[in-house]
């Protein structure tokens, strides 16, 4: 029922059909635009170095020859799933951490929050500059962790203080005098309660973690090579962007657009959740 | 309310106690300050590279643990160790802090002032077109990242330079060392313009949002109606009455903004060519160079606790309810 009214205001509102129309054709570009184009991202076409964009290479060649157009749609592949993958561990873990430490509050509460103000005074940036160009040869799923370690605190502090007022609420009590463990009733009772909040949170956290992502590839500390994502790429085309301008822009603009439809879908979702909403 | 402030500063001091040595570990096992020496033509011997990195409280042979208890006293008697290249850590310090205050002070305030100015503006005028404008410009501002937005003013600016002819906008470092005098100042200022352009763009956009929505609220709230209602013009009702109630939440993240941007201001320093603590980060990471990793750790953390206790401050000073309990 509740889902039914969600998804009717998710429907009607013109900010979340925009962005979920431009998400959509963006992954359609990411995985379907591939196989439309005439070179393959591993290609090296050696008789155009650093081309502008025209008919045989339609957004251009770098300056070992690659198509520009297979590259930066390979990279977006990277960050599409970079962006969700952390945007989904970094909102489970605010969920089941803020929820614990509200629910069983004593010294877990205090244990929970106090790891949570050390993460926030720790120079994430810093921290992940150095830990992941270490971990080359290993997995780019250790950086997907590693960005989601640093992004959850402050939604867990939200969720911690929505379940100090739920922990009182009847159905959690009734629950527990029922002699249900603490844990099934944070993952049954609570966590399902606080959806709303967390959708959102999730929603905003693909952007971030997209921007995140981009930021610390920037200065190559993030994805590493052979592997390319759209910051890789953002930061060897804006090395080049007075003379070569299509190796930044195309990238750059992706990255924006994909970062403006993810905005666009938390502003809309927000809208069709929150239940004061008159829309 | 004294004692909530000692629990509260002792409870920070061991946060950024805790944050600096794990920063200070981190760094000292994973950076290798001794590939600086080597590999060097005519080869340094292995003794000497030694005894310099065993100088610096540097070298990888001596124990991670006691690298550190050196480290450790130094930094308590204020002493933040040496470089890897044997320069007072502290200096260089000093030093980047002001180039990031003199990119910062205008960058920050001109963000804040304009975006509160602006979201203010569109709560009064809420869904004419002016608002829905701005409110369409916000968001999509917010979409761009700093170092998109950064390259992109680089090269606006080399495009109007071109058609020119000559160097109308200054694009990479902080001025021009030939100059003298008051031409050195307006190099100065000119060198100012493209990356507090690209610090203020962002601010703006966000607190312009908050801003109108806390405005909203208290423009259909009792006390601006009864100001009205007593005589007061729309102009006084709107500016001392709404504007100043509804400013507590933009001038709490104005701290807390200043106080991480003095590190966070990484791209807009590296791209702009700034040697301020942003770009230091970068570059003491690049250059193997723990004990300034750990320097700007410990002074990130010591920024973040300091902003957050100032905006906890100027609520207290802003809000009176607040001030009372």
């Amino acid at each position: 029922m509740r889902s039914k009214v969600t998804l009717a205001r998710l429907a009607r509102n013109p900010q979340a059909r925009y962005g979920l129309l431009a998400l959509v054709l963006l992954l359609a570009l990411a995985y379907i635009g591939p196989f439309l184009g005439p070179y393959d991202w591993t290609d090296k076409d050696f008789m155009a170095f650093l081309s502008p964009p025209s008919a045989d290479h339609w957004w251009g060649t770098t300056q070992i020859g690659q198509d520009v157009y297979a590259v930066t749609l390979r990279g977006m592949q990277k960050s599409i799933v970079i962006g969700f993958l952390v945007a989904l561990v970094s909102t489970g873990l605010a969920a089941l951490v803020g929820a614990a430490a509200g629910y069983f509050g004593g010294w877990v509460d205090k244990a929970l929050m106090w790891g949570a103000d050390l993460l926030l005074v720790l120079p994430s940036f810093l921290i992940i500059a150095i830990i992941s160009p270490r971990l080359k040869g290993g997995s780019w799923l250790w950086f997907v962790l590693l960005l989601a370690l640093f992004s959850w605190m402050i939604t867990s502090r939200v969720v911690r203080s929505m379940t100090l007022s739920l922990r009182e609420r009847e159905f959690v009590l009734a629950a527990r005098y029922m002699g249900i463990p603490g844990w099934k009733i944070i993952l049954r009772h609570i966590v399902p309660n606080l959806s709303s909040l967390l959708i959102i949170d999730a929603t905003i956290n693909v952007s971030g973690a997209i921007i995140g992502e981009a930021a610390l590839s920037f200065f190559g500390f993030g994805i590493q090579p052979p592997d390319v994502s759209l910051g890789t790429l953002i930061a060897a085309g804006s090395s080049k962007v007075t003379g070569y301008p299509w190796l930044f822009l195309f990238p750059a603009g992706l990255l924006v657009l994909l970062v403006l439809s993810v905005n666009l879908i938390g502003d809309g979702l927000r809208d069709a959740l929150d239940p004061g909403s008159t829309k | 309310m004294g004692a909530y402030l000692l629990k509260r500063l002792i409870s920070n001091v061991l946060l950024v106690a805790i944050a600096a040595s794990m920063a200070y570990f981190l760094a000292a096992t994973s950076l290798n300050p001794r590939a600086k020496y080597e590999g060097r033509q005519p080869p340094v011997a292995e003794a000497i590279v030694d005894a310099t990195l065993d100088d610096y409280n540097l070298n990888d042979k001596t124990p991670v643990f006691e690298r550190y208890v050196t480290w450790a006293s130094g930094v308590v008697t204020g002493d933040l160790g040496k470089t890897w290249d044997g320069k007072s850590v502290n200096d260089e310090m000093g030093r980047r802090i002001g180039v990031s205050l003199r990119l910062l002070l205008i960058g920050t305030i001109v963000g804040c002032v304009v975006g509160v100015t602006v979201g203010a503006y569109a709560a009064v005028k809420q869904y004419r077109l002016s608002d829905r404008v701005i409110g369409v410009s916000a968001f999509v501002i917010m979409a761009v990242p700093v170092f998109v937005l950064a390259t992109m003013l680089t090269l606006v600016a080399v495009g109007i330079n071109d058609t020119l002819g000559f160097t109308l906008l200054e694009y990479t470092g902080e001025y021009n060392p030939a100059l003298s005098g008051w031409d050195q100042f307006t190099n100065r200022l000119n060198h100012l313009i493209l990356p507090t352009i690209s610090l203020a763009l962002g601010q703006i956009a966000f607190y312009s949002r908050i801003q109108r929505n806390m405005m909203l609220d208290v423009l259909g709230q009792d006390f601006v109606r009864t100001a009205r209602a007593k005589g007061l013009s729309r102009r006084t009702a709107l500016f001392k009455h709404a504007l100043r109630t509804s400013l507590v939440p933009a001038a709490t993240y104005f701290a807390f903004a200043f106080g991480t941007l003095l590190t966070g201001a990484t791209f807009t320093e590296k791209i702009f060519g700034w040697h301020g603590m942003g770009a230091w980060l970068v570059d003491s990471i690049h250059s193997h160079d723990t004990n300034a990793v750990a320097a700007v750790s410990l002074f990130a953390a010591v920024c973040v606790l300091v902003a957050g206790f100032l905006s906890d401050l100027i609520v207290a000073a802003l809000d009176p309810r607040v001030r009372v309990s």
